[in-house]
This record gives C-alpha cells, sequence and structure tokens, in this order.
C-alpha cells in the first residue's frame, strides 16, 4: 500500500466492514458484476467528452483537450459529518472577509501584532489600489473553494482557503449528473443533498451585491480569458447554467462611468462581473500594462461603485500560503473564537529556527512555495529522491521566505474502480462557497484523488482525477 | 447578445451548410466518374470551381486528379472550405458561442466534430468514401435537428438561420453558374446521354434529383432545373426559397429589435425580383450574368447583416 499504510479509509473500517455512511452503497455494489461496472466507466467517459468537458493542458498542441479521469465510486460523507464540516467552513470564511476587510482599512490585526506588517505590505498578492475602499455589501470573497482533507474518523485539516477563483465546480455538478444518469437506483436508495441548485444560487449571490450604481435589474456577465484557457469550459458552463453573458476583456470597454459591452444593439452596461481572470491580468491601467484579458479603465468604475468584480480585487492576500499558518489566529481575532477546524501545522521558512528543522527534516515534510498553485514548485520528501531533496535544500536555503514546510499528512482513503474490483486511493475535498449577506455552502464539492497508487497528488495537471461527492441527508 | 455572439453562430452555420454542400460535391462528382466512360479530369475541375477552390488548389498541385481534388476538398487543412476546416471552424465558433446553444446542439457539433477527426484522419480510400460522405451528411443532419428541436426561436435562431441560408443561396448559385453552358437553349432541345450525365449531376449536388421529377417530367430539361433551382419556393435549396427565409428571419429580427436596417431593403428587394422573374427571363438577360449578379448581391447582404448587427470577432 506504498506509503502510506496507516491511512484511514472511509469507506471500510479495519474489520472488513463498511462506515455506516457507506453501508447502502456498498450492499449495491457486492451485488454488481465488476466487468459491467468497467463498462459503465467507459459510458461515462464518454459522456464527459461529447459533453465537451475538458481541460487545457498549457504546451502540449495536439492533446489540447484533456479529459480529468471520472471515477464511478462515490464519495459519501455523512450528514453529521457534513454539519461539523460547514460550521468549521463556514467560521473560516466569515474571518476570511473580515480579515480582508481589515488589512485594507484600519489593519487592526497588525497594530495588535498579530500579523508582521510586512508580510502585508511586501506581499504581491495585496492590492494598495484596495485601500479604503470598501466592495458592495462587504464581500470580498463571494466564492471561495475550501481544501480540506481527513486523516481520520474525526480529523479533518484545512489545507488552502482558494479565495481568488477556486474552480472545478463545473466537474461537482457534471459528475453529479453524470452518476444520477448513469445509476439513477442508487439516488433512490441513498438520499443525497442536491449541489444542482449551485449555478442558481450563484446567480442569486452575485445579483444581490450589485453596485450602488445599479439601478434595476442587475446584469451579470462572466470574464473568461477565452478559448484557450484550460478552464474555458467550466466559465462557459457557469454562464450557460445562470443564463448570464460571457465575455472576454475584448468583448468589454468603459463608458460613460460604466463597463459596458458590445452588443448587436450597440453598448450595454454590466453591473456584476463574475471574473476568472487573475488580479494581474484585470485592468491594464492598474496592474499588469501588457494585460490584453483585461479591461482598461474598470479599476476606477469599480471605486466609482459603479460595477461589482467578484472575486474583488486583492482577496488573493488571504490564501497565500504564509498567510495561511496565520490562520488560527487569523480566525481567532475575528470571531472571538477558536477554530473549528485545524491547520496543518505549517512551518515558516522565513524564520531561521524554522527554517533549521525543515532543512533537518526534509525527508518527512512537504515543501511548497509560498505562491505556487497546481502541486508545481513543490517537493514531497518521502518520496523524493536523495538528488532532488538535496537540490530542494539548495533552494530553499536561497530564498527561505519563498517557502513553507508541512507534514506529510496521511491523507483518507476512498476507494476507486481498478480491473480487479476496488482499490483505495487518497483523496481531498474542495466544497464551494457562496457568500453574500449570509454564507451558504453546497452540501458536496469536488473531491479530487490521486489514481496512482500510494500517490498523494490529487491535482488534475499531475494525473489525478474526480469522483462525486455525496452528503447523505439525516 | 454580444456581436461576436452572433457572428459567431453565423459564422458557425455557415460553415457547418458549407461542409455539407462540399460532400454533395463530391458526392456528385463520384456519381458523374461512374456513370461515364473514359472520365476526364475535367470534371473535377468544375467541381472544385463550384467549391471556389480552384484557384488555391492549382496551387498546391500540378494536374487535377480525382485523388488530389477529392483529398483537397475533403481533408485539406490548407483549404479553409475542405469538409474537416469547416467543421473545425465551426466547432470553434460553436464552442465560443458555446453559451447560445442548447445542449443538444453543442454536443451534436462536438460529436460530429470527434468522429470526422478520426474519419478524415488519414486518406479516404476510394472504397470507403460512400460512407464517409454518408457520414458527414448524416452528421449535419443531427446538428440541424438538434438545433431546430431545441433552440428558442429568438435573435440567435434567426442569425444562425440567416447564416446557413446564405451559404446555401451562395452554394446553389454557384454550382448552377459552373454548369451554366450546359443550360442554355442553344446547346440542345433534347439532351443527349451526354447532358443528362451533367443535369443530374446539378440535382445530384444539391440533392434534387429525386425531387425534380416530382415536381417536373421525368425528363431532364435544362429550363426546368434553372428553374427549380432558381425560382421553386418548394425546393429547400433554391434562391427563391433562401431569400423568402433570409427575409422573414430578419423581419423577427426587426421586431425584436425595433429598428429596419439597409440589410432589409436589400433582402426584401432581391426576394422582390426573383418573385417577379420567369425562367425566361433569367435566360434572356443572361443566365451567367444573372448567377453572377446574384452571388455579389447575396455577399453584399452578408456585409450588411455584418454591420447593421454589429458583428466583430
Amino acid at each position: 500500500m506504498g506509503n502510506a499504510p496507516l491511512a484511514f479509509d472511509e469507506m471500510m473500517n479495519a474489520d472488513d466492514a463498511p462506515r455506516q455512511p457507506y453501508q447502502q452503497y456498498f450492499e449495491w455494489y457486492s451485488g454488481q458484476n465488476p466487468a459491467h461496472l468497467i463498462g459503465k466507466s467507459r459510458d461515462a467517459e464518454s459522456i464527459f467528452r461529447k459533453t465537451g468537458i475538458t481541460f487545457a493542458v498549457y504546451g502540449h498542441a495536439d492533446s489540447a483537450e484533456k479529459l480529468i479521469p471520472f471515477d464511478l465510486i462515490p464519495r459519501i460523507i455523512s450528514a453529521k459529518e457534513w454539519r461539523k464540516l460547514a460550521q468549521g467552513i463556514e467560521q473560516r470564511v466569515v474571518a476570511l472577509n473580515a480579515f480582508l476587510d481589515d488589512i485594507y482599512h484600519k489593519q487592526e490585526i497588525i497594530r495588535a501584532g498579530r500579523i508582521p506588517r510586512a508580510l502585508i505590505e511586501k506581499n504581491s498578492a495585496f492590492l494598495p489600489q484596495m485601500i479604503g475602499f470598501r466592495p458592495p455589501g462587504g464581500v470580498y470573497t463571494h466564492i471561495v473553494g475550501t481544501d480540506i482533507v481527513r486523516t481520520g474518523e474525526d480529523q479533518f485539516y484545512v489545507l488552502e482557503d482558494n479565495a481568488r477563483t477556486p474552480s472545478g465546480v463545473s466537474y461537482m455538478l457534471e459528475n453529479r449528473e453524470t452518476m444520477m444518469q448513469m445509476f439513477p437506483e442508487l439516488f433512490h436508495r441513498n438520499k443525497v443533498q442536491r449541489v444542482e441548485d449551485y449555478p442558481m444560487l450563484l446567480r442569486q449571490s452575485l445579483a444581490s451585491l450589485a453596485p450602488p450604481g445599479c439601478k434595476g435589474k442587475p446584469r451579470l456577465a462572466v470574464l473568461t480569458p477565452g478559448i484557450y484557457n484550460s478552464a474555458y469550459y467550466e466559465h462557459s458552463f457557469l454562464a450557460d447554467m445562470m443564463g448570464v453573458e460571457l465575455v472576454e476583456g475584448s468583448d468589454l470597454r468603459v463608458m460613460d462611468g460604466k463597463v459596458k459591452m458590445r452588443t448587436t444593439r450597440g453598448y450595454e452596461a454590466i453591473d456584476v462581473l463574475y471574473r476568472r481572470v487573475d488580479d494581474d491580468f484585470l485592468d491594464p491601467l492598474t496592474f499588469r500594462p501588457d494585460s490584453a484579458l483585461g479591461i482598461p479603465g474598470i479599476m476606477d468604475v469599480y471605486r466609482a461603485g459603479n460595477i461589482t468584480i467578484a472575486n474583488a480585487p486583492g482577496t488573493g492576500i488571504s490564501d497565500d500560503k504564509a498567510i495561511y499558518s496565520y490562520m488560527p489566529e487569523i480566525v481567532e481575532f475575528y470571531t472571538g473564537r477558536k477554530p473549528l477546524l485545524e491547520n496543518v501545522p505549517t512551518w515558516r521558512c522565513s524564520e531561521p529556527q524554522s527554517l533549521q528543522y525543515v532543512l533537518d527534516n526534509l525527508a518527512d515534510l512537504v515543501v511548497k512555495e509560498v505562491h505556487g498553485s497546481g502541486g508545481y514548485g513543490m517537493l514531497v520528501g518521502p518520496t523524493a529522491s536523495k538528488k532532488e531533496r538535496a537540490e530542494f535544500a539548495a533552494k530553499l536555503a536561497a530564498r527561505p521566505a519563498n517557502y513553507i514546510a508541512q507534514p506529510t499528512l496521511s491523507l483518507s482513503t476512498v476507494p476507486i474502480l481498478v480491473k480487479k474490483g476496488i482499490a483505495p486511493r487518497h483523496v481531498d475535498l474542495r466544497p464551494y462557497v457562496l457568500v453574500s449577506d449570509k454564507v451558504q455552502i453546497i452540501p458536496g464539492g469536488l473531491t479530487r484523488v490521486a489514481l496512482k497508487q500510494g500517490s498523494l497528488v490529487v491535482n488534475s495537471s499531475q494525473g489525478g482525477g474526480t469522483k462525486d461527492t455525496w452528503v447523505l441527508e439525516d | 447578445m454580444l456581436g461576436r455572439t452572433a457572428n459567431g453562430l453565423y459564422w458557425m452555420f455557415r460553415y457547418i451548410e458549407r461542409a455539407e454542400n462540399i460532400a454533395r460535391l463530391i458526392d456528385a462528382g463520384l456519381r458523374m466518374s461512374l456513370t461515364r466512360s473514359g472520365v476526364t479530369d475535367d470534371d473535377w475541375d468544375g467541381v472544385l470551381q463550384s467549391a471556389g477552390v480552384r484557384e488555391p488548389y492549382g496551387e498546391m498541385h500540378d494536374k487535377t486528379t480525382s485523388v488530389d481534388a477529392i483529398d483537397y476538398l475533403l481533408r485539406e487543412r490548407a483549404n479553409p472550405s475542405s469538409v474537416m476546416s469547416c467543421f473545425e471552424s465551426g466547432r470553434n465558433n460553436a464552442r465560443m458561442v458555446r453559451t447560445a446553444l442548447t445542449r443538444d446542439t453543442w454536443e451534436a457539433v462536438n460529436e460530429c466534430w470527434i468522429e470526422m477527426k478520426t474519419l478524415l484522419a488519414k486518406r479516404v480510400k476510394p472504397a470507403d468514401l460512400p460512407e464517409v460522405i454518408d457520414a458527414i451528411k448524416r452528421r449535419v443532419a443531427l446538428i440541424r435537428g438538434a438545433f431546430h428541436g431545441s433552440m428558442l426561436r429568438n435573435e440567435l435562431y434567426n442569425f444562425a438561420r440567416i447564416g446557413t441560408l446564405i451559404e446555401r443561396a451562395d452554394n446553389t448559385s454557384r454550382i448552377l453558374d459552373v454548369k451554366y453552358y450546359v443550360l442554355l437553349p442553344s446547346v440542345s432541345a433534347v439532351g443527349s446521354s451526354l447532358d443528362n450525365v451533367q443535369w443530374e449531376s446539378i440535382l445530384r449536388s444539391v440533392s434534387a434529383h429525386r425531387s425534380y421529377s416530382w415536381v417536373y417530367d421525368a425528363e431532364y430539361k435544362p429550363a426546368n432545373i434553372a428553374d427549380f433551382l432558381i425560382l421553386n419556393g418548394q425546393m429547400p435549396r433554391s434562391l427563391s426559397y433562401c431569400y423568402e427565409k433570409i427575409v422573414s428571419n430578419l423581419g423577427y429580427l426587426a421586431q425584436e429589435y425595433d429598428e429596419r436596417l439597409p440589410a432589409h431593403e436589400t433582402a426584401d428587394a432581391m426576394l422582390r425580383a426573383l418573385q417577379a422573374l420567369s425562367v425566361r427571363d433569367i435566360m434572356d438577360k443572361g443566365l451567367h450574368e444573372f448567377l453572377e449578379d446574384f452571388v455579389q448581391r447575396n455577399n453584399q447582404l452578408g456585409q450588411e447583416i455584418s454591420e447593421g448587427y454589429r458583428f466583430y470577432q
């Protein structure tokens, strides 16, 4: 079983009986013909292919469109487990928004000495343009994807707070759609909470945060970098499901103090922009002047209260990996309570003592770049070769502030379908959270699974797959 | 809706229509070579010309052979009007306007492209040609069916339809123009067997060799063929039919936008002209001149629509 022999399996107990949430499913599974299921697995693939649920891998010309492998064994969470998670996530998301509001206004958390000033103000994700500005409704992170891992019956950790533009929600929806098409009988046996309302809730949530300058019914649009972006499918899917326009930067321009799009009837104003373009590219007049993806002048419109940008520019500071290590303090500072969900213990390599510890224990740790994502630029100590570790140690010593380190967690496993039946693989979970005047957490989320035996890397760009995620009703 | 979306829909449907028309042209060409002893490669020159690609073909090939011509029409990436290029462009446009299409329509386009990528990955063996041509026609029929069966009747639908019809009118008039000389009354009163082959080939390239005999005599007569393809409003590829539908789709847009544009005047004038003409008038004035003028005005209408509704890429 690879390098994580003691991983907690979410389906089977140590005595080879199914855990409670999986009982109904396991009973059904035991009556299935494995060859039949393998066939269904191929059906699922062709459904995904014809729907065009693909992602692009940069740098591969011909393999321009790839499928993320889908495993048809669901990941099942009981209502009780979910309530606990949801409370913890809500607390964290509320704290994130309070934190963002604070650091762009009074900076009390810095004055209170809980977070070093340099960590905020020297951080490239901190946008001085946001200082003193409060987005409509005071909401910074309209959409959050909180990455959670599990290591035991009651042990959950937050791995990352994706507060910029979390992706993957289209897979949550399509995975459910596909499962319901292929195994309707399973949904009779198990009362699974709905995720299908997500696009409607997203639309309502965004519309409720229209800017002060919007009179009448707000007009929404999704901003995409275009059809060559790796997540284009998701952008078009969300615009389609919400029934709003899908736009690119070149479709928009600033006119008469508003952001307008070029329609067949002339220029028409947009009130709320769900942007899937990074801060850097949003406004060439304010940020990167070479950006062709953005809208020159949109930040002025934003600050004048004539458009809502979701998520707000500058939210990236809150999901920075160096800030992450302070999340327990952040949660406590703003909510006045201990965090309900744990952080993974994190060593900040910028601190000399921690750096020494990390260098001494590289073989047991995962080291990540502070600004990295997608599983790139990280070292998984236990599986790295001696040479890889030595090379990484040199990089660490050269730029310690660029790295954090965490223990290798023994991520829980859920079985996947393999030729010989089922076999456990490590998983994580990304639930999706919508913030408006309330916090709504969609019961379920995206379960990513490392398809290689023993592997802990679940990223789709590195051979990870996905599963449908069920939250059962009581 | 975005001007870019309207443009994307319009071109998506033009390309899909074109793919099917090219497949029909190949079909007609194949048929001619089957039914005639001593086939000349001139026939394929005619087919290339009808497809509007004779010149660029000549830049790639020294002489015209059926094998090269067919491959150029089916698969050549450098030929923007090859079936594969058309499906590629059609699907790219569909991907871009994905939010304007129903799921059924999008999936039909995407599955078409997936199948064609495999089917047209390599040169098609002569023995497999009929099957490939059938597959192309079937895929386009599925797209059309999904589109008609699932799209809302709104401006999206109108822009898509107008794209289809402008492309179709263009194709039909080109097919006729390449062969106009075989339709001139001076050739002969009674068709020789050679004429019959030519005439049938024209009808076949618009899938009308059967329906012709439902409407006219079983016997091919040049004037009837011209009438059928130009003026007969029942024939879904005739110029009259295309313009009736273009005018009605433009009419819905005028209602929806509460505005008439130069395109509306142009289309109305063209339809009125077609309705006032008899096939004799056309022949007397000169079939070739008529068609040349038509193609040019049809293009101009496309331009006016694109400007009037603020298309952009």
